[in-house]
């Protein structure tokens, strides 16, 4: 259900009975595995403030999940790791803050990779989410579990973070609206770090109206988080006819599925329709994106895990002696091998000797990367390339090739270095029904006009 | 113990970095109490500070205001554009794994400060640069257990590096005491030493004179008081030069100070030395200010010492007696407004004079002037000195009616005068009495006696017992005139 439909049905019985129905399906979809807990007790009261008039908003008594790496009141914020385990959040992220602001109702937390390490929910330290059109298939991740319960209707929208394609390609695998926010348009306070350069907050929608309202609610300068940028994003109601869209060759190689390809290709065909001009582009910094990014990310993410010591709050390992002890042992139990593998990579490329050559050398290839998007804007609105190479693949398909499974990112990865907006939107299903995502991507601080493009091919 | 003679042999190289901790109301990043002190521990701590999940840094502006004002003091370049790096280290003290400082673009720097010495000789000292950066928490130690205390952890310092330009501990003294001052002048810190507001870690060396290089250092951590610095430093010149005159290496390492036992002690070396991994904070965007920022920021920075002893030069001080009146701050502005109030460098400089024993009497072990407690108005004290000008005073007087001043403010000095009945008596009819009733005692019989013999210093003698006839108030000059003239010699 969308949004205005919700918000209908709580006028017609009560936020109570949707936020009641909300957590029935929750509970219904158990086996999918796409939440680490409900905030029931939270959510309960105030559905009924909202039915008593006490809270209202744009969004009075509408449900929704977070990705269990925003801090949010009702249930431990875990990041689907152990060392945060039994971690009761003190404050609510700003992004959930500004929702509930609106009235809107988190009902509970998604799983996730753990501390977003991973593009599957394969990584969660609690066990993986199933595909919402297939349960042997994966969610796509790492904000796997708000794909999936947004594509199961257990709520109309959910909150997810973005740092190399976290949100645009689990929506892909699930058929919804996923929306990675030009870097700096939603405040990342109270949201676990992963990667501080590259991590966004966005959200899953069923439709792109939806997506669009969300962002327009959680965006905005936040003085409490230096880098966001001053309040730009609002809501464009008209598209700009005409433009000018670039379709990204180098994510059209053979190497990708034919029926994403076969996706792709219908897409453009009825932007083509809609008056608008497609041409094929190239990137060719694209191919060393994924390079860029196993540098730059295992960097900042190994610093960002520092603070999980045992010291001060999460889970402590016991029976140690020695301070180091305390330390390796409290963060060999507490983090999952993905985890422990980035923070190994980030370790290394920072070490001294080592960061003039991978560090510094990445982030000169970060600035040719976004040098090459910058030159195609001067021509092109918006580009546009599949979100992901396949559809969602068999749970325990790539865990053993860590390799493999970055490859997935690889149509992502750019515009996260790039800090630029991006949304899958979907693109219909393969052969066998799994979802297949189209990416639209833009300028800087573009977002507006990418939904107003993605509203008007909805349903065409 | 090597003798003097063979440390002669050697020279002294020392290099000195310094912490800072800024004045500012809240922390680097966070909105907690910046004062820790008299606190319980972990009572101003923020979740920021504490390393939260999804906590983020806010840089605290007045912090980067006060690392502007310090360049001033420093005589060293702001810089347009700096930034953040993150240091990493496991320490519980330390709460996000990492500590948040400047590794390559610092905010100031590089630049040169003059330091003055007590013989009235100074020299210079480059400053390499300083960089802002947060402080860390605290651990105490309890046998089988340790506890953390985060009260400090996110406290603004700047630390400032300087080139080892330093020769002498008499040198490092005078450095680390004018920095002292600069930091104190400028507002930059509160300055309280004991509170560890300010924090020197001295890299000594020993080479043979005559060499070109340098000798390999040893570095003595987190001294917090002038006299340690001096002391770690000749300690550790002597060591190194005992280890050398034994043919022996040093070894490049980290050293702590044993304050009790007044020895250096090692801690950790080179081999030991973490990789601190240091990469750019990508939370915190880059610091970028414009000449007219800093000019605006810096124009607020009040007279800095180097300024009075420019100015002072008039007063014809002693260079000794001119550092320490500078010492303390509202001295030496007192002494400014008087100098610049009366326009005459008489009235100064006995204000100086008087105020100079006011200063010695509060100046505590570290050489900090704790309370010179002036309250006397400037104008009050210009007619105080004026008084002493048209002899209406005798220096005595005045300087117990400058005491009382800064008792009673309110009070006018002629008013006290009278009060403590201390006018000075210049009636010749009036004083011509006492003399002679002084010449006139049978008891100083001998003194006149001498006196007439040709004994001039018996004079001396003769005004005292004039003037403790009179009480004091007698023009002693006066006196001394009219007994050369009753004596007719």
């Amino acid at each position: 259900m969308t949004i205005s439909e919700i918000l209908t049905k709580i006028k017609d019985t009560s936020a109570r009975a949707v936020v009641e129905n909300s957590l029935k399906l929750a509970k219904d979809n158990q086996d999918y595995h796409a939440l680490l807990s409900l905030t029931e007790g939270r959510a309960l009261k105030r559905a009924d403030e909202v039915d008593s008039g006490k809270i209202s908003g744009k969004l009075a008594g509408v449900p929704f999940v977070v990705k269990d790496n925003f801090l949010a009141f009702g249930a431990p914020t875990t990041a689907a790791s152990k060392i945060l385990e039994n971690f009761d959040a003190p404050l609510q992220a700003t992004a959930v803050e500004k929702l509930e602001a609106e009235g809107a109702i988190c009902i509970g937390k998604a799983n996730l990779d753990a501390f977003a390490h991973g593009g599957s929910t394969e990584n969660s330290a609690y066990g993986p989410t199933s595909n919402a059109y297939d349960k042997t298939r994966v969610a796509g991740g790492s904000s796997g579990g708000s794909a999936v319960v947004t594509a199961l209707g257990v709520v109309p929208f959910a909150l997810g973070s973005d740092t190399g394609g976290s949100i645009r390609q689990p929506a892909s695998f699930n058929g919804v609206v996923g929306v990675k926010t030009s870097y700096g348009a939603v405040s990342r306070y109270g949201v676990v770090a992963m990667a501080s350069s590259t991590d966004v907050i966005g959200s899953f929608a069923t439709n792109v109206s939806d997506a669009e309202m969300i962002t327009d609610i959680i965006s905005g300068r936040d003085k409490n988080d230096m880098t966001t940028l001053p309040d730009f994003f609002t809501v464009q109601e008209n598209v700009k006819p005409n433009q000018k869209i670039g379709l990204v060759k180098d994510f059209m190689t053979d190497d990708v599925d034919p029926e994403v390809r076969g996706a792709v290709n219908k897409y453009v065909e009825k932007l083509k329709l809609a008056g608008h001009t497609v041409e094929e582009v190239s990137l060719p910094m694209a191919e060393y994106a994924l390079a860029i990014y196993y540098i730059i990310v295992p960097a900042e993410l190994c610093s960002n895990l520092a603070r999980y010591d045992g010291v001060r709050y999460g889970r402590r390992a016991e029976g140690v002696t020695t301070l180091s002890e305390l330390y390796g042992k409290t963060r060999d139990l507490g983090f999952v091998t993905e985890n422990k593998r980035r923070i190994m990579i980030g370790s290394y490329v920072l070490s001294s000797g080592y960061f003039d050559a991978y560090y510094q050398q990445a982030q000169k290839a970060r600035t040719l990367l976004i040098n090459e998007f910058n030159k195609l804007f001067e021509t092109y609105d918006i580009l546009i390339g599949p979100t992901a190479p396949t559809p969602a693949f068999k749970l325990g398909e790539n865990t053993s090739d860590p390799i493999k499974m970055y490859l997935n990112d690889i149509m992502t990865v750019p515009t996260s270095l790039a800090g630029l907006p991006a949304i899958s939107v979907p693109a219909g299903t393969n052969q066998a029904g799994l979802p297949i995502g189209v990416q639209l991507m833009g300028p800087m601080k573009s977002d507006a006009s990418i939904f107003a493009l993605a509203k008007s091919m909805e349903n065409k | 113990m090597v003798s003097d003679e063979t440390l002669g042999k050697y020279q002294m190289t020392v290099g000195i970095e310094c912490h800072v901790q800024l004045a500012t109301a809240t922390k680097l990043f966070s909105g907690a109490d910046n004062d820790e002190r008299g606190k319980s521990p972990n009572s101003v701590v923020s979740p920021i500070d504490f390393g939260l999940p999804g906590m983020l840094p806010v840089l605290n502006r007045g912090a980067v205001d006060l690392a502007i004002k310090a360049g001033k003091a420093l005589n060293s370049p702001i810089a347009h554009v700096s930034r953040f790096d993150r240091k990493h280290y496991f320490y519980p003290d330390l709460p996000k794994g990492y500590q948040t400082t400047q590794m390559y673009q610092p905010i100031i720097g590089p630049g040169v400060i003059n330091i003055p010495m007590d013989s009235g000789e100074s020299f210079n000292v480059r400053i390499n640069h300083a960089h802002m950066e947060e402080d860390a928490g605290k651990l105490t130690h309890h046998g089988g257990f340790s506890l953390v205390d985060l009260n400090r952890a996110g406290t603004p310092l700047i630390e400032i590096v300087t080139e080892p330009d330093i020769h002498s501990s008499v040198q490092a003294k005078a450095f680390v005491v004018e920095l002292y001052r600069l930091m104190t002048y400028a507002g930059v810190t509160r300055g309280d030493l004991y509170h560890g507001n300010m924090r020197f870690d001295v890299n000594t060396s020993a080479a043979p004179k005559g060499s070109n290089e340098l000798g390999t250092r040893s570095e003595v951590k987190n001294l917090n008081s002038f006299r340690s610095v001096e002391r770690a430093i000749e300690f550790e010149f002597r060591r190194q030069v005992e280890l050398l005159e034994k043919g022996e290496n040093i070894v490049q390492e980290t050293r702590g100070w044993d304050e009790a036992k007044q020895r250096t002690t090692s801690q950790r070396n080179k081999e030991d030395s973490q990789d601190y991994r240091y990469m750019p904070d990508a939370d915190i965007p880059p610091i970028i200010l414009s000449d007219e920022e800093i000019n605006r920021i810096q124009a607020t920075v009040p007279p800095l010492p180097p300024f009075y002893r420019e100015s002072w030069k008039v007063l014809n001080l002693d260079s000794t007696v001119t550092n320490a009146l500078i010492a303390d701050q509202p001295t030496a502005q007192l002494i400014q407004r008087i100098l610049e109030k009366s326009g005459t460098a008489s009235a100064a400089r006995r204000v100086a004079i008087w105020q100079l024993m006011a200063v010695e009497g509060q100046t505590d072990d570290s050489g900090i002037v704790q309370n010179t407690g002036i309250h006397a108005t400037d104008d009050y004290l210009i007619e105080l000195s004026n008084m002493v000008e048209k002899n209406e005073l005798s220096s005595t007087a005045a300087k117990e009616i400058f005491y009382e001043m800064n008792r009673r403010p309110d009070i006018a000095p002629r008013d006290i005068a009278a009060e403590k009945n201390l006018i000075q008596v210049s009636d010749e009819s009036e004083i011509i009495k006492v003399v002679d009733s002084v010449l006139n005692d049978p008891s100083f019989a001998k003194a006149v006696a001498d006196l007439e013999a040709g004994n001039e210093k018996v004079i001396g003698f003769l005004v005292g017992q004039v003037m403790k006839k009179s009480q004091g108030k007698a023009n002693p000059a006066l006196a001394q005139k009219l007994i050369k003239e009753r004596l007719k010699i």
